[in-house]
């Protein structure tokens, strides 16, 4: 090495050349490691749809089935109930279901095929606890006075009704999730499938 | 006697030529001049680093005996679950070992909690010091790490909907959010490649980073030199042999009231360890004696109390902000609230660095700004109501003032003169 001060042009590209390869060789090498923590093909095959009978989920009932390990609920609600979406029309966020939470043929006032039963994924919006019902009405409920009956998150206090669609002003962004399902006759339901096509 | 010194000496000779042993315990202990002015604040750099110890210790033996896997057993109970119960039933002094872990946890976070609020009582951060404050500041960040990977293990209802929370908190980053965090879970909900991945980042990874980050912590500090209670420099005033006039060697000096903190921080453990583990639902919470349900959120999740305070802030937030959801900034002013403390060199223009001889405006505005601190705590583990909501939007912004507006307040403020030698004759050594 000459100490002139001289810089050896040659040398030096050669350098960054091959610093930069080594560089790219490096961040390649990272790519597998990186990858190997997205879901494994058993994950991702997982999640088949599931057939749930209703014949016993009485008007006004819910209950809660296991799909892709989310808790689903299907709710059988009263007149009532279904009344009480005019209601809260006005307290919610997006009241005609515009982002798409919702498959195409449940974006309608009830968010459901048939009006009274009601399919969604019970997990918050927010930062995804599942939410409480909280179906008694009025300050019986603990949540406030005019209460109509819903759902109340508690993890960050988001509230929706009976619906899905969550109130104004709320840590929530977005109106729970309505899965894909369709009706093999009156009284089963399978989820995570609509029309033959597979979610 | 004599003959055994001399063979002694021979040896040590043998592995000074090879190994600097001799030179490194001159450097970082017999030679190392601390400030002879030491108080009580001074304990708990030592104590995090015994908790450090005691936290790998009890660890390693853990890990002997629980399984992370999230199927269910022929009981019907996940097996990680069921082998903490095993530990602590089954596995001979199994609960000690971990009664030692989980109170190790907390004691940690309040030994670290003690050691950042010295360093902005005395100005600690300040330059020459701005590396120690930020490896210290990454320490921090390792331990909250730690604290959230090691949470999720034990697979109880708490830990499984906290780390559905945290772990949904990402997704609320723009464009990205969603994807990493599936990453993060590697797979669509918390699951047994979650525990699986969560418990070697817990065990390996974080553990390897946070014992590179303490040598680095501690090398740093013994390249300038430890500040005081009077926030000056011991290093402008030396002896002849250029041996600052307020220092004292580290050991014996130190060495032995460390140990003195020691004894007395054991006591409190041992009492906490023996007699009351969980300390009323706050160091372990009664949810997470429950086997994790995907299915149903407990009706009140609260994070341990260590996270309340950041928590609080991330609840606070409820008003969309250049048309992006109130989620992400929650999320935004929550990761804030935990990381500003690493622009207080750069926030702070104060003459003086120690408390001692601040002005009014500074004290005031930390006294408001561990009052919030600590409301902010005490409402985490509430569940939220309209006032709660209202007192904790507050306090986020006393906390965030504190630091936003100190490069104001803080060069207005009437500061005392410092003085030119440490306040105390401590330890007797008056030069």
């Amino acid at each position: 090495m000459s100490n002139d001060g001289k810089v050896d042009c040659s040398r030096r590209r050669l350098l960054v050349a091959t610093a930069t390869i080594g560089g790219l060789g490096g961040v390649a090498a990272a790519v597998p490691f990186v990858a190997s923590m997205m879901p494994s093909e058993r994950a991702k095959a997982a999640g088949a749809p599931v057939e749930v009978d209703i014949s016993k989920l009485a008007p006004g009932q819910m209950m809660t089935v296991e799909w892709r390990g989310k808790p689903v609920w299907i709710i059988n609600r009263t007149p009532e109930q279904l009344a009480s979406l005019k209601t809260t029309d006005t307290k919610v966020s997006d009241p005609k279901s515009d982002k798409k939470q919702q498959p195409d043929y449940c974006k309608n006032e009830t968010r459901s095929i048939k009006p009274s039963i009601l399919v969604a994924v019970g997990i918050c919006t927010h930062l995804g606890c599942s939410p409480s019902e909280k179906f008694k009405t009025g300050a019986e409920s603990g949540v406030e006075p005019d209460w109509v009956g819903g759902f109340i998150c508690p993890c960050h206090g988001s509230t929706f009704d009976l619906a899905g669609r969550v109130y104004k002003s709320k840590p929530a962004p977005d109106n729970l999730e309505v899965p894909p399902h369709m009706y093999l006759g009156d009284a089963r339901i399978v989820i995570g499938e609509d029309k033959g096509v597979k979610a | 006697m004599s003959v055994v010194n001399t063979k002694l000496k021979d040896l040590l000779g043998w592995v000074d030529e090879r190994f600097p042993l001799t030179s490194n315990w001159k450097a970082h202990l017999s030679e190392y001049y601390a400030p002879k002015n030491f108080n009580f604040w001074y304990f708990f750099g030592s104590l995090a680093l015994l908790v450090l110890v005691i936290q790998i210790v009890t660890g390693i033996f853990l890990v002997m005996h629980f399984k992370p896997d999230a199927s269910l057993n022929a009981a019907g109970v996940p097996v990680a679950f069921a082998s903490v119960e095993y530990i602590m039933r089954d596995v001979p002094w199994g609960w000690l070992i971990r009664y030692m872990h989980s109170t190790g946890a907390s004691a940690f976070f309040i030994v670290v909690y003690m050691h950042m609020f010295r360093g902005m009582l005395y100005g600690s951060y300040r330059k020459p010091r701005e590396l120690i404050w930020i490896f210290g500041m990454l320490i921090f960040l390792c331990l909250m790490a730690e604290a959230f990977f090691g949470y999720l293990l034990p697979w109880g209802q708490m830990s499984y909907w906290g780390a559905q929370v945290i772990v949904n908190l990402f997704s609320a980053i723009p464009f990205v959010g969603p994807d990493l965090s599936l990453w993060i879970r590697g797979d669509y909900v918390v699951g047994d490649a979650t525990l699986n991945r969560f418990f070697a980042f817990h065990v390996i990874a974080v553990p390897l980073v946070l014992v590179g980050l303490v040598v680095a912590h501690i090398l740093a500090l013994h390249e300038v030199g430890s500040n005081n209670p009077d926030g000056i420099e011991i290093k402008k005033k030396k002896d002849a042999k250029g041996i600052p006039l307020d220092g004292i060697p580290f050991h014996p000096y130190y060495t032995v009231k460390d140990i003195m903190g020691v004894v007395v921080f054991l006591m409190a453990f041992s009492l906490i360890v023996f007699f009351a583990p969980e300390v009323g639902g706050y160091f372990l919470e009664y949810n997470n004696f429950f086997p994790a349900n995907p299915l149903q959120t407990p009706p009140h999740i609260a994070p341990v109390w260590y996270f309340t305070p950041f928590y609080s802030i991330l609840r606070a937030v409820t008003y969309p902000l250049f048309g992006i959801d109130a989620k992400f900034w929650g999320v935004v002013a929550m990761g804030a609230s935990a990381m500003i403390f690493v622009l207080l060199p750069w926030l702070d223009r104060s003459p003086a660095k120690s408390i001692r001889y601040r002005g009014p405006i500074y004290k005031t505005f930390l006294v408001a700004f561990v009052i919030s601190f600590f409301v902010l705590g005490y409402l985490g583990v509430l569940p939220q109501t309209p006032v709660r909501t209202l007192i904790s939007q507050i306090c986020s912004v006393i906390y965030f003032a504190f630091f936003l507006l100190m490069p104001i307040y803080s060069s207005i403020d009437k500061c005392k003169p410092e003085p030119d030698r440490v306040t105390s004759s401590g330890h007797g050594v008056n030069k």
